[in-house]
């Protein structure tokens, strides 16, 4: 077993919503998460919109209020807690954790050149001592996400959008941090960009020694670019395994819904796949019992009644269904 | 079958302050009743520009070269769409016999008014329908996209459907005025997986009962194995390959469709490495000469690629590619 870079302990988050002074309601976007992230791993996030993929990277960040548990940060060199976390060592984990985001054209300044983008950081976070040393840095890590000279100079609208998702990159590895977090950062791009970028942040990860949490709704994507995959629903872990024996043999049916909703190449294999029905639901009305039930086919009415615990078999690949294993039975499949 | 729209020798250039710049350049196809049609390619290709000039669509800017030729027919004949001028005259091409569906459906509709407001609007102004008669029909249309409870929906916003619900709602309008050619750009690109394969089932039904053609608009090449019956693919303007689905797919000629679906990551094999297509699509500003892939291409057959416009070469009866690769292909 290596090293974890992140725990997290029953991590929660909740925001407060409307209702009145004395019954406020609070929406639950992430509900009693588990998980290990081990150093130096591309782990996945995975899920429909809502599921509360983005909230729960946010809280590992610290860039959103942990309401229940809590996650630990520990790269070897500082240990912090991130419930308790204190205004400095909220600074020196500001550089130790970054963030990627999903739109490339939304999220560089239009009025700066990208150089500027890209020595921001630096300056903001006082890590360099001089104008040089910036330079310097900056064109080091440019170079490492295929940006020359003649580029920095430029503003970020002469870009394509696979340029600007490397501006992006080269952003947030400018502080040389030790865990990101790549919020769909490929999803708004061409397929051949978006391979492109793929590589570039697998290039990088084994090059810089990083730790990725990848968060996705592709799950071919995440097939090919992580090593062990969560599965979120409605803020709940509903199933994580290593990447190679989730796609081998996924346990929870909301996990192989998902699989088999992915388009085939195969134009002949229409239509065969398992379609799941309805949406999910709003975060405001959470069903009773397992929460996936509304949509789950196998559900019985234990699984309305009675919520799952994601249960651990030893061999890493954890899954919240009460009904797995029979499931997993050849004749039920 | 029956032939629809019959696009000719279509090239569209925008007037800029940076001169003319080619969207389209001399795309030729033809689409017949009750066969969907995906249109793939990079941002940039030209595909959405190419869909919008079948409803004459594209902004004030736009310059048709006089040999462009786009025929819709309808049940009253023939109708040359880049002729039509007036509003009246091109209701026929927008709303009436051709609709649209739209990538972002909460961009699409008024956020104040209501969803049914907005089609009976619609209703209204391509045909002959009261009130009462154009809400009837609209929420029987909601309902069969599968949006329950549809009375009430018609009565409400946009904003209060979910992703999903809001493309149903934006089929049901496209679809309300029973229209013989559907436009759907990226209609599914803004949902999530599950929401998309339901949405794709959706609009497979509806091909087949209403019998109408479709252009697909996408750049997953998974939507348009599932969808299409034939594809096009198009790479800065030109039309590079063009076949029916299983063809293209399982047998791409283009390097530029080889590369493409060569970038997709594959579940069936998660050891493959993904490889993109090298470089950037380039601006239409900085157009190639020669055949505009072959500063891409990986297969360059020497200065030919680089000097000459690649014509069509036909593969068989239905599979045509432009490249030189395929020069010493007897024809």
């Amino acid at each position: 077993m290596s090293d974890v870079l992140i725990r997290a302990k029953g991590l929660s988050v909740g925001f407060p919503i409307g209702g009145g002074l004395f019954n406020k309601q609070v929406l639950k976007a992430v509900d009693n998460v588990s998980l290990d992230i081990e150093k130096g791993s591309f782990f996945g996030l995975v899920g429909e919109s809502g599921s509360g993929k983005t909230t729960l990277g946010r809280a590992l960040l610290k860039a959103a209020p942990i309401t229940a548990g809590g996650a630990h940060y520990s790269d070897g060199e500082v240990d912090y807690d991130l419930e308790k976390i204190s205004k400095e060592q909220l600074k020196d984990y500001r550089k130790r954790a970054q963030l990627i985001f999903q739109d490339p054209y939304a999220a560089l300044s239009p009025r700066m050149t990208v150089r500027d983008i890209i020595a921001e950081p630096l300056e903001v976070m006082k890590l360099t001592k001089s104008r040089q040393e910036t330079d310097a840095r900056v064109r080091e890590i440019a170079a490492k996400c295929r940006l020359n000279l003649e580029h920095l100079r430029r503003f970020p609208h002469a870009f394509s959008g696979g340029q600007r998702q490397r501006i992006s990159i080269a952003r947030a590895l400018v502080s040389a941090p030790k865990f990101i977090v790549a919020d769909e950062s490929v999803a708004a791009l061409d397929v051949s960009i978006q391979a492109d970028v793929l590589n570039l942040l697998k290039q990088i990860q084994s090059d810089m020694g990083l730790t990725f949490l990848f968060i996705s709704h592709d799950l071919s994507v995440v097939a090919h670019t992580c090593d062990h995959v969560a599965v979120m629903y409605l803020g709940r872990l509903v199933e994580t395994a290593p990447t190679r024996k989730l796609f081998a043999a996924p346990r929870h049916p909301y996990t192989k819904a998902l699989f088999s909703a992915i388009p085939s190449l195969d134009p002949d294999d229409r239509g065969a796949a398992q379609k799941l029905k309805g949406e999910i639901p709003s975060p405001t009305n959470q069903p009773s019992g397992c929460k996936f039930h509304t949509r789950c086919p196998f559900a019985v009415d234990h699984c309305k009644q009675v919520e799952p615990k994601l249960e651990t078999d030893g061999s890493g690949h954890d899954v919240a269904c009460h009904r797995w294993k029979e499931l997993m039975a050849p004749e039920a499949a | 079958m029956t032939a629809l729209i019959d696009v000719k020798n279509l090239t569209l250039k925008f007037r800029t302050d940076e001169g003319l710049i080619t969207a389209v350049d001399n795309v030729s196809f033809s689409l017949n009743k009750g066969e969907v049609m995906g249109l793939v390619g990079e941002s940039g290709s030209g595909k959405s520009v190419t869909a919008k000039a079948l409803m004459h669509l594209n902004a004030k800017n736009a310059v048709y070269t006089p040999e462009s030729k786009i025929t819709l027919h309808t049940d009253k004949g023939p109708v040359d769409v880049l002729s039509l001028r007036t509003p009246r005259e091109l209701n026929i091409v927008r709303g009436g016999a051709v609709s649209m569906i739209f990538q972002e459906p909460m961009a699409s509709f008024a956020p104040a008014i209501t969803i049914g407001k907005q089609m009976v609007e619609q209703l209204q102004l391509h045909g002959d329908y009261t009130w009462d008669k154009a809400k009837r029909w609209s929420i029987e249309m909601l309902d069969r996209v599968g949006i329950s409870d549809a009375g009430k929906r018609f009565d409400q916003y946009a904003f209060e459907l979910s992703g999903g619900m809001r493309q149903r709602a934006m089929i049901a309008m496209a679809l309300s005025t029973q229209p013989k050619l559907l436009i759907a750009d990226e209609p599914t690109t803004a949902l999530d997986v599950t929401i998309q394969a339901q949405v794709i089932d959706l609009m497979k039904d509806l091909v087949a009962e209403f019998h109408m053609g479709i252009v697909f608009i996408t750049h997953d090449l998974g939507v348009v194995a599932q969808t299409a019956d034939k594809v096009n693919v198009m790479y800065l303007g030109r039309m590079i390959e063009e076949g029916p689905v299983r063809e293209v797919i399982r047998n791409p000629k283009h390097p530029y469709t080889q590369g493409l679906l060569a970038a997709l990551p594959k579940l069936e094999d998660l050891n493959a490495p993904l490889t993109p297509v090298p470089g950037d699509i380039p601006s239409p500003l900085e157009r190639p000469s020669g055949c505009v892939f072959h500063t891409r291409c990986s297969k360059v057959v020497g200065d030919v690629c680089k000097s000459v416009d690649p014509q069509d070469r036909r593969i068989d009866a239905t599979h045509k590619v432009a490249c030189h690769i395929y020069d010493e292909v007897p024809a």
